[in-house]
């Protein structure tokens, strides 16, 4: 085996291990946790992909900022805090299963189907397409990226309106 | 790849370094267990209720606010990435887009909303 393959092997363990520990654990507070595990073997994955930038952003946004959301939306909800011994099923569980095969099975089936192209050589390095990403947002995507910031402004300013209680 | 072998170390590195401190005192220390030395000390205080309450619904406006400016982030990295061979005229493009937030942070600082509740 070669060394990508290695990591490619360790990444793959350490997501696929990570995510049955999310869906099997107890506490929903735990599954978060195993969550951020999850989204770092992604982190991983992105990388070995040639996608450093993804990665770089999945560490980021989904590490750094969905999981730090999600773990404030569990720790502010009554239920699911109070009761750390809550029931691992609910009465939806078959119907839960049905949905989880069929969407499992239509995964298995694109992947099975897909005709996976390699990457040519010479693509992109990490600095390579941050440096490129860079220079566009500074030459012809002046305007999407300026807009970018208005809507950021959006979002900071109705999420506060909408969060707070006056 | 080469330059994620350095980042790989780095991580196999930053994981070894704890773990093998944490296992050196527990195969080296001498364990003599008594409930005084077990006690809580120092900042440590012994808690009063249940630990896993529900926290104040007021938190979470701090991290959508978080979230927000980790967005940020993620658009600065590229023109840092890309600083040195980008002129003045980028600079000022990304002291726009930052000043552009900076409003959205005096707006929530105006609201209150930095406040500690």
């Amino acid at each position: 085996m070669t060394a990508e393959q290695v990591v490619f092997v360790l990444a793959a363990v350490v997501t696929l291990g990570s995510a049955l520990g999310m869906v099997t654990t107890r506490s929903v507070f735990v599954g978060a946790l195993w969550m951020i595990a999850v989204f770092g073997g992604v982190a991983a994955l992105f990388i070995l992909l040639g996608a450093g930038f993804l990665g770089i952003v999945q560490i980021l946004v989904y590490i750094g900022a969905i999981a730090v959301l999600i773990l404030f939306a569990i720790m502010l909800t009554p239920r699911v805090m109070g009761d750390p011994n809550a029931p691992r099923y609910n009465r939806q569980w078959p119907l839960v299963a049905v949905m989880a095969s069929a969407l499992a099975s239509l995964l298995v089936a694109l992947v099975l189907r897909t005709d996976w192209p390699l990457a040519q050589e010479g693509a992109p390095t990490i600095t390579g397409f941050a440096v490129e990403l860079g220079k566009g947002f500074m030459t012809t995507y002046i305007l999407p990226f300026e807009v970018a910031s208005v809507l950021l402004l959006v979002a900071l300013i109705g999420a506060i309106v909408i969060a707070r209680e006056e | 790849m080469k330059p994620y072998a350095v980042i790989g170390a780095f991580l196999v590195i930053g994981l070894l370094l704890p773990l093998m401190t944490v296992m050196a005192a527990t195969l080296l220390s001498p364990r003599k267990p008594n409930p005084i030395k077990q006690d809580i000390y120092e900042c440590g205080l012994k808690t009063v209720g249940e630990t896993w309450v529900q926290f104040k619904v007021q938190y979470y406006i701090y991290a959508l606010i978080f979230v927000v400016f980790d967005i940020e982030v993620v658009f600065l990295y590229p023109w840092a990435v890309a600083y040195n061979q980008l002129g003045l005229f980028a600079l000022v493009e990304m002291l726009i887009f930052a000043g552009i937030l900076l409003a959205g942070l005096l707006y929530a600082w105006r609201k209150g909303a930095l406040s500690w509740v």
